[in-house]
């Protein structure tokens, strides 16, 4: 079976960037290069085999492709944990993303990260990242899915704070890692409300049991659907748990466009994605809800901020909420497609930027200017020139996140929003979610072109660092041309027979929805058909509020024809909220984690202080005073009084006797005397 | 005088005042004196048996032996006597109590 | 082989004796046969797991004289599939301990051959299968660990001490009370195994005082293991007892003692009144329960290191009980749910073993930076890691095995309490998943304190770890680990024992006078 080269190959891919993590972790310091050498031949390696698998999928052409092995993990008779792996043509998409943006960020961080203090430890945490993503999306369970998806957690962890000697790094770490627990709970549970209803924690026979109906049905499955939804809110950083996420960006930049923003952060999509056939309907419309709040947020705190980074978390976010809300409404196979493009895109984006940040670093470092932020884009501004590769990769990257047709992500979004339409025409009530969509879109022309506005057109705001500014090394270039040119569409429409006429693509061929496991629930089919209706009207209107957004940052940013100032200043209520980031931290702050707190102070203060204190010492005091009581009892009392009082008494009664004894002679015989008259007397009587 | 009666009134008489003697006095040497007159009191009485009860002569040989152990008794008596007086210069018995503390 | 039991409780009890006997000013010679003989021990322990059959689930090696026979009490010694872990884990924690306690400078004779008498009290528990015989070796266990702590403890312990021994007596005091109980109405005998027999029908319909006798003794005997525990209203000796402890003591006594409430508890109320665990199955999961929050939200306040540690000692003993509570799902009125009652059990037992190692390497590690630092306060250090790396990446390992990271043993164990315990206990169940966000909270609140941060400049001196501490804490971590990616050579050990008593338990609901 291992000899499988569809077995062999996936498993390579999972523990080769083990190896590496593992040899560079312990021998990092003595290997030339502190190894790094290491990690990036092995990332290579598994994206060539992962190149390999993902041509044998092309030219197998096999849409129902399914391939999978385990072992028994734990097995006690009745209790059986098998840990497996399961190779689909969704896996295999899903392994050539996270290889192939692991591999760009490996050759991206030999240039950017050079020098850093920690630098063989920086490559071995990639490796262990790549490892626990690969086993996320390799898994055929929930249990393994469920280990690979902390561990992602804890190489998420380790990452960000990288930097760990400021103290904003080392917060953002345990945010994002808490934050995520709170998810992965309910993921647990509702792991455990699955397994105890169905007794397995493989896919397929969940799916199966589920389409019986017998085993688990109605709010039992939806609760259930929700719970595991819930690691995605975490993971995918969902609304209301969107907040770790922009301070994830503590860490070093490559790390943000691997994990933040292209694989990571999508484990939660492709968890939906790849258990879609267990949500129920109710369970959909939460998650198409929660997916649509996400997106709208999270764009409209993008629009107002200023840090470079924050601006694509933000982004990054709001992607994300579009392909939950594709998820909710059906149309997960879109999802599936908008977080394979977007993985590309956004992951160059975040290149591009590290790019931008790198140099300007750079230059400030060389004008000794410390203080001024070289995230922040009101510092930047007319790089355009200076940085020619780095700023037509980003706008290309940009237009495609922007919807702009012949680019990428035009083809998902697209796709993304004529589901929610469709939808919406079929559940009137629900008109809310395309709304959001839309909007979401508008803005995220908007902040993107903004964004590409304020870092390379326009004038230098910072005359005396401008001259340094200079394009990246080729390490950080190569990867950033190439991620840059994925952003056209032609990667995703490459159809069977080379005939875009004829065929809708390969994605569209061998990435074909499934039927919702849950009885009652609408088909692939009749999605897919209710889908095809809206289309048209989605694609015009997408266009529409892509251009609507482009067009007003072009006033505002590149004309000034509109002052943005004003606009700020008029909608200042507004523009507080969103640059605030609706408060959600503050909130958190105050009526979570400081409630929290006090209450483990009080619950501490309440066992050591109190409990502790009064109540047990206190049953050691009582007992104190109970033995002090029986003591006085037994000393005084029984002691003293009794025993004593004894002796005390013959004392006394021999001291009284003693007056008798005189001592002298003539008393005794006078006693003597006396007695024998005393005698002779009773005798007479 | 031939009745018994005489004899041990005289006897009884002696034995009363040696008594007294012995009770009251103060002196050692007169203690002694009236330890002396009980023991003849008692000598009285042995030979006042002897004669009117039977002609045998136990009582007489107890008198002898009774005048000898006084004979005894008071050269010990005197003895100790002569040395309460040496060692604290009194022959009262009530000043001589050291063994009572 | 066929005394190999007596062997394993004789050898520390010779090896008192010998410590006892040797020069005073020799320490060094102290050290090494001290290390020799628990040295020694961990080998015949090892030998016997080697002859261990696991398939077996009944009780193997069984060792019987009569002893006293005018009460019936003999010396009985047995291993099984729940006792054997222990014994492993105790023989291996003992000879680690050595090594932990390398530095202890004070009357070194005495804290070794006391260190001694305490293994062989320990291994007497676990071992023995007569309650006169199981009771005198609980009391042995009592009084080297009052005088380990009281005499090389920190500033309080001679309070700490007093109140461990307090609290422990008055638990064995209550389950000497029950295990007379025991005597009395199952024929006058001492044999956990013939009692083991009896008291279902003997115990059936007896009442005391108008409550049924069983589970008067129940609760007797539970309370004395609670305490051991510790369950949450009899949990306050242990954050003092480990603070104020030295080092290896808190390594053992976290390490071991702790377990010996749980075995206890699955060994006796299990094994004998298995009736009667339908009866407390629920109050036994709510105090699991509250033993996670509490513990929980307790160690995420605690400023001292040491003390977090001990709480979260408290926290993760909840999941044990949690799954042991589990094993009514096999009852006819849970739907005879193998699956659950399988999980909850050997995820229990797992537990006990798996918090062995973690709280053990938690324990030498704190010790390891109070060494140097000379005190615990987490507020107090900061930026450590760029400091002492190597200390700092063992360290996030143990406290990444502490908060339950699939890839350590902790997590399969918690996960199979969990999963185990859902059937039956949901509420229960779910409102405890909090207690794993408690745990990354206080573990990674704690870790970003002491060694995240700018670096203290008080300790910018400090030395790294060095090779004999990297020696006590390498064995555990990779059995951590170890069992964290691979379980099945553990499960394997105790499946055969666990299914007997599962087994038991269910039988017990057909007839159980609920």
């Amino acid at each position: 079976m291992i000899e499988n080269p569809m077995i062999l190959f996936p498993l390579l891919i999972l523990f080769l960037p083990l190896i590496s993590f593992i040899i560079v972790i312990f021998f990092g310091k003595k290997l030339p290069r502190q190894g790094d050498w290491v990690a990036v031949g092995s990332i290579v390696t598994t994206f060539l085999l992962a190149c390999y698998l993902f041509l044998q999928m092309l030219l197998n052409y096999d849409p129902g492709f399914s391939h999978g092995a385990s072992f028994s993990w734990i097995n006690l008779g009745e209790f059986k944990i098998d840990l497996g792996i399961l190779v689909d043509n969704l896996t295999i998409v899903m392994l050539l993303i996270v290889t192939l943006v692991s591999s760009c960020t490996h050759i991206f961080s030999i240039a950017y990260m050079k020098g850093d203090i920690r630098y063989n430890r920086y490559f071995a945490y990639l490796g262990l990242f790549t490892f626990s993503m690969n086993g996320i999306v390799l898994a055929d369970n929930l249990i393994s899915m469920y280990m690979f998806w902390e561990l992602v957690g804890v190489s998420s962890y380790l990452l960000i704070g990288h930097w760990f000697e400021k103290d904003s790094a080392a917060n953002a770490s345990k945010k994002a890692f808490l934050t995520n627990r709170v998810g992965d709970i309910g993921f647990f549970i509702g792991i455990m409300l699955l397994y105890s209803a169905v007794g397995a924690f493989a896919f397929s026979p969940i799916f199966e049991s589920i389409a019986g109906g017998q085993a688990i049905a109605g709010t039992t499955l939806t609760i259930a659907g929700l719970g595991i939804f819930m690691g995605a809110v975490g993971k995918s950083s969902q609304f209301p748990l969107h907040i770790w996420l922009p301070d994830a960006m503590e860490g070093p930049t490559p790390v943000s466009a691997l994990m933040h923003a292209a694989t990571m952060v999508a484990a939660g999509v492709y968890m939906c994605v790849r258990l879609f056939p267990i949500f129920t309907p109710s369970a959909l419309i939460v998650i198409a809800y929660i997916g649509a709040i996400t997106a709208i947020l999270a764009a409209l705190i993008a629009v107002s901020q200023n840090d470079i980074k924050k601006v694509l978390a933000y982004s990054t976010v709001s992607q994300l909420g579009f392909m939950i809300l594709a998820v909710g409404t059906g149309v997960y196979t879109a999802a599936f497609f908008h977080l394979l493009t977007h993985a590309m895109f956004k992951a160059n984006l975040f290149y591009c930027s590290g790019s931008v940040i790198h140099s300007m670093h750079h230059a400030l470092h060389k004008a000794h200017d410390h203080d001024t932020d070289p995230q922040d884009m009101r510092n930047m501004g007319g790089f355009k020139d200076k940085m020619p590769i780095t700023y037509f990769s980003m706008l290309v990257s940009t237009l495609a996140i922007a919807g702009v047709p012949l680019f990428s992500g035009f083809l998902s979004k697209d796709a993304i929003l004529a589901g929610t339409l469709s939808f919406a025409q079929h559940h009137p009530g629900h008109f809310l979610l395309p709304l959001f969509g839309f909007l979401a879109a508008a803005l995220t022309a908007f902040y993107m072109f903004r964004l590409i506005f304020m870092t390379f057109h326009g004038e230098p705001n910072i005359k005396s660092i401008i001259k340094d500014i200079h394009e990246s090394p080729k390490e950080m270039t190569g990867p950033i041309i190439l991620l840059g040119s994925l952003s056209f569409f032609i990667f995703y429409t490459l159809p069977k027979n080379f005939n875009p006429m004829k065929d809708k693509g390969w994605f569209t061929d061998l990435i074909v929805p499934r039927n919702s496991a849950v009885p009652g629930s609408l088909t692939a089919n009749e999605i897919a058909d209710y889908a095809h209706h809206a289309h048209y009207l989605a694609m015009g209107l997408s266009l529409v509020v892509a251009s609507i957004g482009i067009l007003l940052a072009y006033l505002i940013y590149q004309r000034k024809v509109i002052s943005a100032k004003n606009i700020s200043e008029r909608f200042g209520f507004f523009y507080g909220w969103s640059l605030n980031k609706f408060y959600f931290d503050e909130n958190y702050n105050r009526y979570l984690y400081q409630p929290f707190l006090r209450l483990a102070h009080t619950i501490s203060w309440l066992d050591w202080e109190f409990y502790d204190k009064y109540f047990i010492n206190g049953f050691g005091k009582l007992t104190k005073l109970l033995s002090t009581i029986s003591g006085r009892f037994d000393y005084s009392g029984i002691d003293q009084g009794f025993v004593d009082g004894f002796g005390r008494a013959s004392n006394t009664v021999g001291k009284l006797l003693r007056n008798v004894q005189t001592g002298r002679l003539q008393n005794y015989l006078l006693f003597v005397v006396a007695g024998i008259l005393v005698i002779i007397i009773a005798q007479a009587f | 005088m031939n009745s018994l009666d005489s004899y041990l009134f005289i006897s009884s008489m002696l034995f009363c005042l040696g008594l007294f003697g012995v009770i009251t006095r103060r002196n050692a040497i007169a203690v002694l004196m009236g330890v002396e007159l009980i023991l003849n009191a008692a000598n009285i009485n042995f030979v006042a048996f002897s004669k009117f009860n039977g002609m045998n002569l136990d009582g007489h040989i107890f008198a002898l032996l009774v005048i000898v152990l006084a004979a005894a008794e008071a050269a010990v008596a005197l003895a100790i006597i002569i040395n309460i007086y040496n060692n604290m210069n009194t022959v009262n018995i009530d000043d001589v109590s050291e063994l009572k503390r | 082989m066929e005394n190999i039991l007596s062997l394993l409780i004789w050898i520390p009890i010779l090896g008192a004796i010998i410590v006892a006997f040797l020069p005073r000013d020799n320490e060094n010679l102290v050290r090494y046969i001290s290390a020799a003989i628990t040295g020694l021990e961990f080998i015949v322990a090892i030998v016997l797991w080697r002859a261990f059959d696991p398939v077996n689930g009944s009780m193997q090696f069984m060792e019987r004289y009569e002893w006293i026979p005018s009460l019936n009490i003999s010396y009985i010694l047995g291993v099984d599939g729940l006792s054997l872990p222990m014994v492993l884990l105790t023989a291996m924690l003992f000879f680690i301990g050595v090594f932990v306690s390398w530095n202890i400078k004070k009357a070194v004779k005495g804290y070794f051959a006391l260190y001694l008498l305490l293994n062989a009290g320990v291994l007497g528990v676990f071992l023995s299968l007569d309650f006169f015989l199981f009771y005198i070796f609980w009391e042995v266990m009592l009084l080297p660990m009052y005088f380990l702590i009281g005499m090389w403890g920190g500033p309080q312990r001679e309070y700490a001490a007093i109140k461990f021994f307090l609290y422990t007596l008055f638990g064995s005091v209550l389950m000497l009370i029950g295990i007379l109980g025991l005597y009395f109405t199952c024929g006058k005998t001492f044999d956990i195994l013939l009692i083991m027999e009896r008291a279902p029908e003997a115990l059936n319909g007896v009442l005391w005082w108008g409550m049924s006798a069983a589970k008067v003794i129940w609760v007797l005997l539970f309370i004395g293991f609670a305490i051991k525990v510790p369950v949450f209203p009899f949990h306050t000796w242990l954050p003092l007892a480990h603070v104020e402890a030295p080092t290896a003591i808190s390594v053992l006594l976290a390490g071991i003692l702790l377990k010996l409430g749980v075995y206890g508890i699955i060994r006796v109320n299990y094994g004998i009144m298995p009736d009667q665990v339908y009866w407390f199955a629920g109050g036994l999961a709510f105090l699991g329960l509250v033993n996670v929050i509490w513990g929980g939200l307790c160690a995420l306040a605690q400023t001292d290191l040491k003390k977090l540690v001990a709480y979260s000692s408290i926290n993760h003993m909840g999941y044990s009980l949690i799954g042991i509570a589990a094993v009514v799902a096999a009852g006819e009125m849970n739907g005879g749910d193998l699956k659950a009652a399988q999980a909850g059990l050997s995820g229990a037992v797992f537990q006990m073993f798996n918090h062995g190692t973690i709280s053990a390497m938690l324990f030498i590690l704190v010790g390891v930076v109070y060494e140097r630092a000379h005190h615990r306060d987490i507020d107090g250090f900061g930026g450590l890691a760029s400091q002492m790396p190597i200390y700092t990446g063992i360290t996030a390992l143990a406290f990444f095995a502490g908060l339950g990271l699939p890839g350590f043993s902790g997590f399969v164990s918690e996960a199979m309490c969990f999963i185990g315990a859902f059937p039956v206990f949901k509420a229960i169940v779910v409102l405890s998943t909090i207690g794993i966000l408690l745990n990354a909270a206080y573990f990674l609140w704690a870790f970003q304190r002491v060694f995240f941060g700018e670096l203290n400049e008080k300790y910018k001196d400090m030395k790294e770890i060095n090779g004999m501490e990297l020696f006590t804490v390498i064995p555990l971590a990779i059995i951590t680990l170890f069992f964290g990616i691979y379980p099945g050579p553990y499960l394997d050990l105790i499946k055969a024992t666990m299914d007997q008593i599962i087994e038991k338990i269910a039988f017990a609901a057909s007839y159980g006078i609920m």
